[in-house]
């Protein structure tokens, strides 16, 4: 993470932060304005910091992984599902069934990342077409069964959708969360706590572990790490599942700690947007993460400007639709992307199959 | 075996790929502390052979012992692990990765290949530094652990993959043609290394098809042809021309034969041109020379001096920042391909199957590639098979290209062959200059000889001939002048008569004299 991207990323947060305390400051004082904003904008990054590392552990090991949005969305309706199987048909109640749906939820991401990379590593499939096969089957899968287990006559559900065990409870960090005004920051949800201690350990693992090095080897020139003794094959399938896994507990977080329901296409392109704070991160953790955080700004922006829309001043009318804000974090995607993201250095050997 | 001094042995190894017998029931042996080398042409199976010694292919049949221990060798691990360590032409070291990371890669934590238990254990950098240090001054070898391998010159590069296997104390060094990317003075210190090493109990097996290497440092040589060894001999017992047709299977002139250059009128004038590459670095910065018809102009130097692309600039193919060029009088500069084709221009590039062929496309086709448009060729928009198949078995009767049919794929020739074909479609036009990049870049004894024959024919004939090589032997034997580039200049321009293996070699690794 070099110093010009790390400022275009505080330079974005500022401004969207800015907006909202400039519209809010009448009813709320900034600090609160911004210790929420910021509070929101950790929770709201957490599917974007676990995608991106998703990416992290399947692009470096050498393999292009454009299938995090449908790991993310099959394991968002499955955990959901075993949490209500859990709770409705074998009457265990809240935790147990909340913590099954995200075990649940993140075997299914490593089940999706199998099918990936037995496509992409053993039949050397174009690693695109085999994540865009991902996507179009998650989203084909959880639609059908949605319908069908809820929805249709003689469903299993009969029609009528039990109501989901709820959601994931937060948890105060000690001492931290009795800051005041401040606290609030720290009183998270378990997904996030885990996706903020994981970009931590990702970055431990990459750089600084045996398996890290390998890893890296094996995306930068399989040939040369096979010459010293290392299975490229079985790095790269190993990294896969890891990546797989993680966006599961991404999409854990959709149906388990954001809402207690599933939506069909509910993780509305946050796959892509994590690919999108990966390349930006420059397939780093850490700066994906910071990456990952100006997206869940903008979105923090729409969630905090609904408490103070009798406050937007009239020649901002269009900020009160919460269409037009909501398409911020899209709009920062194709900005980043497109314009200032600059020179990035995917690892040399990113989507090409080994060949021995 | 009862010698005991045999630290390896390969007998009867037979390998089979679809369609060829890369090796037909090879022996092998080497001594300890001796440099074996292993002499042969493109496909006469060295490689396969030290493939098969790494654990990188298993043999059909055949067994190694190393040791006097018979031993299955099934990947590199296993053979990491009986101390054999390679150097691999295309080096086996990660760009992005310090000279540290690339060493510890694989034995992390243990000075062999290291067990896979433990993924998670912690790099100990600092301690793998200290022992590459260590190492490297053990045995003389120059090497920065915490640099960056990128960063580094080739031969300090195979300086690391030497280090590298020694680290995984390797007692037999195979270099697949450690010299192929080296300056002579490079080279040389390859040398002193080497000996440096077998001094120290390391037995190495050195491959290569350069001749004059072999005789300088190698205890003994074993000839390889057509995947079986033709005979093992000593340096003092033979020469360069018993060992071609030994390596070729006839008699080969190695010697360019040719009269002294009559040189004419001005072809090529390039004044001051400036051009930049790919990553949009100013690569080629100043440069002015001439060529004369009837006269070869010799551009000496290490590859990435911007060789490159003057020649890709002079053909119409890089555009040109600043300066310009005349071919034949006219001023060329800026003007796309075709009409510098048209005023004179034969060109064979340094990459003869990205650049030089479409290898999907038959021969025949190949063949007009140049002048397909032509009213020889085409009628309106309609192409003339009959006359492309007339042409194309003309030339390849003329230029001797060994191919089943014209309609054969191109990228079905060897490399040999394909050359052949270029040269054919080429030279068989009316031309006034030859650009020739690196002519015979990896082709065998028996190819070079005709490509240099060719090139001496075309500069009789009054053309003027550009030579752009890496080979010093090359450069020396064919040219008239040679003109040195580094870093994007040209350093040094002197009489070919007058040149000095040496000096040469003091210019192209950017050394000025002083005196």
């Amino acid at each position: 993470m070099d110093w010009r991207r790390f400022g275009i990323i505080a330079l974005v947060i500022i401004i969207l932060f800015s907006a909202v305390v400039l519209i809010g400051k009448s009813q709320n004082s900034p600090i609160v304005i911004i210790t929420s904003m910021l509070a929101t904008t950790i929770a709201v990054a957490t599917p974007l910091t676990l995608g991106a590392l998703c990416g992290i552990y399947c692009e470096r090991a050498g393999v292009v992984n454009i299938g995090i949005e449908g790991m993310m969305l099959g394991a968002a309706f499955f955990g959901w599902l075993a949490s209500i199987y859990m709770n409705t048909l074998f009457h265990f109640s809240l935790m147990p069934s909340v913590i099954v749906g995200v075990i649940v939820a993140v075997l299914t991401g490593g089940l999706f990342a199998l099918l990936h990379a037995a496509l992409s590593i053993t039949f050397k499939v174009d690693q695109i077409i085999s994540g865009t096969v991902i996507n179009i089957l998650a989203i084909g899968i959880t639609g059908f069964l949605n319908r069908q287990m809820f929805f249709g006559s003689g469903s299993v559900f009969g029609g009528n959708v039990p109501s989901a065990p709820g959601v994931l409870p937060s948890i105060r960090i000690p001492l931290l969360a009795d800051i005041p005004t401040f606290g609030r920051m720290f009183d998270q949800q378990p997904i996030t706590i885990a996706a903020l201690v994981l970009v931590f350990v990702t970055h431990y693992v990459m750089f600084y572990t045996r398996w890290g090095l390998r890893t890296r080897a094996v995306g930068e020139h399989p040939r040369a790490a096979d010459t010293v003794g290392i299975n490229v094959i079985r790095m790269r399938y190993a990294n896969v599942l890891i990546g797989g896994c993680l966006a599961g507990l991404g999409g854990a977080y959709f149906t388990l700690q954001s809402v207690p329901s599933f939506q069909p296409l509910m993780t509305n392109g946050r796959g892509f947007i994590a690919l999108a704070a990966m390349i930006f991160g420059n397939w780093s953790p850490i700066g994906a993460w910071l990456a990952a955080l100006v997206f869940g700004a903008a979105q923090a922006l729409q969630i905090n400007l609904q408490f103070f829309r009798e406050l937007i001043p009239p020649q901002l009318a269009f900020l009160q639709n919460a269409y037009v804000v909501g398409l911020a974090p899209y709009i920062l995607t194709m900005l980043i992307l497109t314009g200032i993201v600059g020179k990035t250095i995917p690892p040399a050997a990113d989507g090409i199959p080994y060949e021995k | 075996m009862t010698d005991n001094n045999i630290v390896l042995e390969a007998k009867g190894i037979t390998k089979k790929f679809p369609g060829v017998l890369a090796n037909d029931h090879v022996d092998f042996d080497l001594r300890k502390g001796e440099i074996h080398a292993l002499l042969g042409e493109n496909g006469a199976g060295k490689t396969t052979l030290v493939n098969v010694l790494y654990g990188l292919y298993h043999p059909d049949s055949g067994e190694v012992t190393v040791d006097g221990n018979q031993m299955q060798l099934n990947s590199s691990r296993d053979a990491i692990k009986h101390g054999i360590g390679m150097v691999h032409q295309h080096f086996m070291l990660i760009p992005v990765f310090t000279v540290t990371e690339n060493i510890m890669l694989g034995a992390e934590t243990d000075h062999r290949a290291a067990p896979n238990e433990m993924p998670l254990v912690k790099l100990d950098r600092k301690e793998v530094a200290q022992k590459v240090t260590n190492l490297s001054h053990q045995y003389g070898l120059d090497v920065d652990p915490l640099a960056t391998v990128g960063d580094l010159p080739v031969g300090v590069q195979q300086r690391v993959e030497i280090v590298k296997a020694l680290y995984r104390d390797a007692k037999i060094l195979i270099l697949d043609e450690p010299t192929a990317v080296l300056t002579p003075q490079e080279a040389e210190d390859l040398f002193r290394i080497m000996h440096e090493l077998t001094d120290k109990g390391v037995s190495i097996i050195f491959i290569t098809h350069k001749l004059k290497e072999v005789l300088a440092v190698a205890d003994r040589i074993t000839v390889m042809r057509g995947g079986r060894v033709v005979g093992t001999v000593a340096p003092t017992e033979t020469n360069e021309a018993k060992l071609a047709s030994m390596m070729v299977g006839r008699e080969v002139i190695l010697t360019v034969q040719k009269k002294p250059a009559q040189p004419a009128e001005e072809v090529l004038k390039v004044e001051d041109l400036h051009v930049r590459d790919v990553r949009g670095l100013e690569t080629v910065s100043g440069v002015s020379f001439n060529v004369r018809a009837g006269e070869v102009l010799g551009i000496a130097g290490v590859q990435g001096n911007g060789q490159t692309e003057l020649a890709e600039a002079l053909t119409g193919l890089r555009h040109i920042e600043s300066g310009h060029f005349t071919l034949a009088g006219k001023d060329l500069t800026g003007k796309p391909p075709r009409p510098i084709t048209e005023t004179g221009l034969a060109h064979i590039p340094e990459d003869r199957q990205r650049h030089g062929l479409v290898l999907s496309y038959t021969v025949a086709d190949n063949l007009v590639l140049c002048d397909y448009y032509q009213p020889r060729f085409s009628r309106g928009v309609v192409i003339q098979q009959n006359q492309v198949d007339v042409n194309a078995r003309k030339l390849i009767k003329e230029y001797d290209v060994r191919t089943p049919s014209p309609f054969v794929a191109a990228g079905k020739l060897s490399g040999g062959n394909q050359q052949k074909v270029i040269v054919a479609r080429e030279l068989s036009r009316p031309v006034k200059l030859v650009i020739a990049s690196q002519p015979t870049r990896g082709l065998d004894v028996g190819s070079i000889e005709y490509i240099h024959k060719e090139i001496v024919i075309m500069r009789d004939r009054g053309v003027g001939v550009l030579l752009i090589s890496a080979e010093l032997d090359e450069i020396m034997s064919l040219s008239d002048r040679i003109a040195v580039m580094y870093r994007g200049q040209i350093v040094a321009t002197v009489d070919a008569k007058k040149a000095s293996r040496e000096q040469l070699g003091l210019w192209m690794a950017g050394v000025h004299e002083t005196a």
